[in-house]
């Protein structure tokens, strides 16, 4: 079939035919997986069988049940003092990967530029690409943390860009930003005149400060799409439900796209949701911030530099001392000792030399990995 | 420390240089925090959770809850004649309760003839110890927040960005 050409545009992603090597095998310790070791809560679950059995089996309003929005909105306000109108401000998704989705159409006509910061989660560049805009790439470095530095930006920046992709705690490398810090990105945004995307879908763990949503900066609201979700907080990633946050003009734009695609999202999903309630999220964040310790040191003690990532649960260890490639090292290791890691080139070609460790993994199946992972630098590299 | 006791309650195993690793604290300070925890009667021991219903046999214990309704005795309450009774080794547990009785005991034992002769031997016949209902444990599902089944195959897939 002739397929469109922007699609075709898109390159295929070379990840595949490694994630089918390692789905193809058996009784493998996998640190390869973006999504929480436990099972949704009980009493989440319980929820959806509950709501089943009384029969909430129809379409929900496009924007997603009024108490899911409301309860989102409560939540924001009393967590980070952030004021959105449940009405007109917040949009409930299939997942934060939809919620970008929209926010992208929304916000992008023809070959706009988006900048965003690599290595980055696969979806922002084709997302944008697929809505005829332009992804702009920042590198960002290892001495920075991977943090994007303000004068990057703005060494990025002509007429056509219009906004920015910015994702802390972030999917790989674990890099976050204090408050301080994101002050310094808002005064680049705002002297481009920037729109902000800010997928804040790890917000629940971020270990070494309190989490700042962007749009909490001092008029950052006003351009700041907010995205956010339940999947990693509540290990609701099957559910599919997320959320976009934003101004009444640009929720608005989206919802007109999101009931036209979607329509809404699965009412036994937000049935779900709506009743996680303010659980307490500190004790699984203590139990993650151990377990990022012991990552990153076992990771510098048998010689694979990695730096603190201060939020998520991924760990971003350098392997460039060993002379292997990402997609090398990651092969191999999954050959020889049954190791799932995923290459950092799966998030851009700046990941090149690094591999995304995933710690949401018990403490015994980490320690047993490290153990393989260090015999396999011993007798193979 | 109370995060080391969470680390040790998930893993009575895990070391002094690992705890230490894992908050960010030497190895001594753990080993010294450990051994006040220890002294202090907080960490009574270490032993491994067995799951019963996976090495049962027509030798395994029996356990029992039973109800004792008790008259309480002036100035020590029921104190004493907790005491009188959960000092007995086929006890396992003992709780003063709220409701109908005053104290759920949890008795093991080697077959149901050893747990009702001790009710009706030792326990029934005290003196003030007005009534007791036995309740044999059928099944056990759960205990002390562990599920007592094999662990079922993660269903997440091995790889997912």
């Amino acid at each position: 079939m002739r397929i469109s050409k922007v699609v075709e545009q898109i390159p295929p992603s070379g990840i595949r035919v490694f994630f089918d090597l390692v789905l193809g095998m058996k009784d493998v310790i996998s640190l390869g997986v973006g999504e929480p070791d436990f099972v949704t809560p009980w009493n989440i679950r319980e929820a959806a069988i509950y709501s089943l059995e009384e029969g909430y089996t129809s379409y929900t309003s496009n924007k997603g049940l009024p108490e899911l929005r409301e309860a989102i909105s409560r939540h924001l306000k009393n967590r980070y003092g952030l004021d959105y109108d449940p009405e007109e401000e917040i949009l409930i998704t299939v997942g934060v990967s939809e919620a970008f989705d929209l926010a992208m159409r929304a916000v992008i006509t023809r070959a706009d530029k988006i900048l965003i910061p690599e290595p980055y989660y696969v979806s922002y560049g084709p997302i944008a690409t697929l809505c005829g805009g332009k992804p702009v790439y920042i590198k960002t470095r290892v001495e920075n943390g991977f943090k994007i530095m303000p004068k990057d930006i703005s060494g990025h920046c002509d007429g056509k860009t219009k906004g920015i992709v910015l994702n802390y705690p972030n999917n790989p490398t674990g890099a976050s930003y204090s408050r301080k810090e994101l002050s310094r990105i808002a005064k680049a945004v705002l002297k481009h005149n920037l729109i902000m995307i800010s997928d804040e879908i790890y917000s629940d763990l971020t270990y070494d400060f309190k989490h700042t949503p962007f749009a909490a900066l001092p008029r950052m609201k006003e351009r700041t799409i907010y995205l956010n979700g339940f999947s990693k907080a509540y290990a609701m990633t099957g559910w599919r439900i997320g959320y976009a946050c934003g101004p009444r003009d640009v929720i608005a734009a989206m919802t007109k796209i999101h009931q036209y695609t979607m329509l809404c999202a699965s009412i036994i999903s937000q049935e779900a949701a709506l009743k996680n309630g303010e659980r307490s999220t500190e004790e699984m964040k203590r139990e993650y911030k151990r377990r990022r310790s012991f990552v990153v040191w076992r990771l510098n003690e048998m010689g694979l530099e990695c730096h603190k990532p201060e939020g998520a649960f991924y760990a971003f260890p350098s392997i460039k001392k060993t002379g292997l490639s990402s997609m090398e090292f990651s092969k191999e290791l999954l050959k020889k000792e049954k190791v799932a890691v995923v290459p950092g080139t799966a998030f851009g070609p700046s990941g090149e030399g690094y591999l995304r460790i995933s710690y949401a993994s018990s403490m015994d199946k980490l320690k047993e990995a490290f153990i393989r992972i260090e015999r396999f630098l011993k007798e193979e590299v | 420390m109370k995060e080391i006791l969470e680390i040790l309650e998930k893993d009575a195993r895990t070391t002094p240089e690992e705890i230490g690793k894992l908050l960010e604290i030497s190895p001594k300070a753990v080993r010294n925090e450990i051994k006040k925890l220890e002294k202090d009667g907080v960490i009574l021991r270490y032993k491994a959770i067995i799951n019963k219903e996976m090495v049962r046999d027509e030798h395994a214990d029996v356990r029992a809850l039973i109800e004792v309704r008790l008259t309480p005795q002036k100035n020590v309450g029921f104190d004493r004649l907790a005491e009188r009774i959960y000092q007995f080794p086929e006890v396992a547990s003992c709780y003063l309760m709220s409701g109908t009785y005053d104290l759920l005991v949890v008795v093991e034992g080697k077959s149901i003839h050893t747990v009702s002769s001790f009710v009706s031997e030792k326990l029934a016949p005290m003196e003030n110890v007005r009534g007791t209902v036995t309740h044999f444990i059928l099944k056990k599902y759960k205990e002390d927040g562990d599920i007592l089944k094999q662990p079922e195959r993660s269903k997440r897939p091995a790889i997912s960005l």
